[in-house]
């Protein structure tokens, strides 16, 4: 795999698009355990992203990954700004200087996005939130020489739907104990959306 | 969904106009901001007060900005932490050279982003302290969860810390009064009916006619219990009693009370739950210091009360009575 700056614009597009169109689903599933503005949010946010993105020019992966990590945190709000801002950050600092990104580079920054995640959310696998998607990804990546888009997906959305059946530890779904059982985690749904779009984007490129 | 707004997206844009436009001696909005601050912010050599959160909480957080209480608040959108750019620029707006302290509710999304925002202020030199409210006792204190919520309790560390900042007190001296309070204050909610956030369109939760919700938190979140719904009465108790037996007040202390509204329901049946939680504190011994009754941290239109006990000591009593002149919170 080879990820350039078009690319990434496309990632960004294909997410919001389908954060936008889950927009009202994002929401009842965070009102089923949380406080219900997870989509609002996201959805907010990730406008922004495109918005930006599309009218800026740039040369380097690092650079777009930046400023995507910059409007998620001015414009999200929530525990979902910081996290993904965190997340885009660290994965921009990972490729810095490099114009396009190879597949060990991309591996790396996956790793170092859950390491800022965990650090900023104190959270880890198995509390029903993000990392539950993010860890398995980059364990997935971690097991192999080049991507492998169909697995990316696949794996992504495992993990999500695993989340169902995790008692929350982190966040406010915490506060309701074994009642967050049988509820999908928002945020490992929003997290699927977003690798299920990288995917989509190598698919093509490919 | 019925409520008089323009656009859903715009409420918490929109609000802040008007707040401004009613207060304009008082505060002014930092420009490209949510940031509410003093009109004479900073004030050279006090320490600035910050706090902040998501809107429909009103009056808070921007009716505690004022002279002996906050120097900023910092709006997010309804129910969503404010950003930490947001809370950097409340910080810079309010550092007259004695350092910033922030007062931040204990919720996942604003802990993070006052933090993120602490780290940005202290790179650019500005000495910051913080407190984390923590006075909800629907929400056991365990080493899996993110611990106890933030609620009405909050208003007594604005009030408490504002006034030692007011009269001088060092970062130090800020922190450790408000630390005092937040180890002293404790709380409880109780909703009758849910909420609707603007932009999600429908109510947070479903309640029956006949049901309630105890031990809900401030953002439309649900409660730990659901039950019929019961007098005016065993609703004061139930909640008081839950308060008490986790401050282990035994009779012979003293406590400031409020009894805080939630945004739908009348000063009547406020001032009910009040004769009810004064009379369980009189029969235990427990002198009543002062008492507030009114809307002091709602969740938009929820029907509902909080009832917050303080603790106080001489230093707290002194503070409590000090001077403000913030909107919502005159003394």
């Amino acid at each position: 795999m080879e990820l350039q700056v078009k690319d990434v614009i496309i990632w960004m597009e294909k997410a919001n698009e389908k954060i936008q169109s889950n927009k009202e689903y994002l929401t009842s599933l965070d009102q089923a355990i949380g406080d219900g503005d997870h989509g609002l949010n996201m959805a907010r946010g990730f406008q922004e992203v495109v918005n930006k993105v599309t009218g800026s020019d740039y040369t380097h992966v690092s650079d777009i990954l930046k400023d995507v990590s910059m409007t998620l945190l001015s414009k999200v709000g929530g525990a979902s700004g910081p996290l993904y801002g965190t997340a885009f950050l660290k994965m921009s600092t990972a490729v810095k200087g490099s114009e396009n990104v190879e597949f060990t580079q991309f591996r790396t920054a996956v790793e170092e996005a859950v390491n800022g995640v965990k650090q900023r959310g104190k959270a880890n696998q198995g509390e029903k939130t993000m990392l539950d998607v993010w860890i398995p990804v980059a364990e997935l990546l971690e097991n192999q020489d080049d991507l492998e888009t169909e697995d990316l997906a696949s794996t992504a959305r495992k993990a999500m739907e695993a989340t169902k059946d995790i008692e929350a530890k982190k966040g406010r779904a915490a506060y309701l104990k074994e009642r967050s059982i049988g509820h999908l985690d928002p945020g490992s749904v929003s997290s699927y959306y977003i690798f299920s779009a990288l995917a989509e984007v190598l698919e093509e490129g490919a | 969904m019925k409520k008089i707004v323009n656009d859903p997206n715009k409420v918490v844009e929109e609000m802040l106009q008007g707040f401004v436009a009613a207060h304009p001696d008082d505060v002014k909005q930092l420009p490209g901001t949510t940031v509410i601050a003093r009109k004479d912010a900073p004030v050279s050599n006090k320490v600035g007060l910050v706090s902040g959160g998501g809107s429909g909480h009103e009056p808070a957080h921007a009716g505690y900005v004022g002279e002996g209480m906050l120097d900023a608040a910092v709006a997010g959108e309804v129910f969503t932490s404010p950003t930490p750019d947001q809370v950097f620029e409340a910080i810079k707006a309010v550092d007259g050279g004695s350092g910033v302290f922030l007062v931040i509710k204990n919720y996942t999304g604003d802990v993070m982003n006052f933090e993120m925002a602490a780290e940005m202020a202290e790179a650019e030199g500005i000495k910051v302290q913080q407190v984390v409210v923590n006075d909800d006792v629907a929400v056991e204190d365990s080493s899996f969860t993110t611990g106890r919520r933030g609620i009405a309790g909050t208003i007594f560390v604005h009030k408490i810390a504002g006034a030692k900042a007011a009269q001088g007190g060092s970062l130090d001296e800020v922190k450790a009064v408000a630390d005092k309070v937040v180890a002293n204050v404790r709380s409880i909610g109780m909703a009758l009916t849910p909420c609707t956030v603007p932009a999600a369109g429908e109510p947070s939760f479903v309640l029956e006619e006949d049901e309630m919700e105890v031990g809900i938190g401030i953002h439309g979140e649900p409660g730990i219990e659901r039950k019929k719904v019961t007098s005016a009465d065993d609703i004061a108790t139930e909640l008081t009693e839950k308060v008490l037996e986790d401050m282990k007040l035994t009779g012979g202390e003293e406590v400031a009370v409020m009894v805080n509204g939630l945004g739908a329901t009348p000063e009547m049946e406020l001032y009910i739950v009040n004769r009810k939680v004064n009379e369980l504190l009189s029969d235990k011994g427990i002198k009543i210091y002062d008492t507030f009754v009114g809307e002091y941290m709602t969740s938009l239109e929820m029907a509902g009360c909080s009832v917050t006990l303080l603790k106080v000591d001489q230093e707290l009593k002194n503070l409590l009575e000090a001077d403000s002149k913030a909107l919502a919170f005159r003394r």
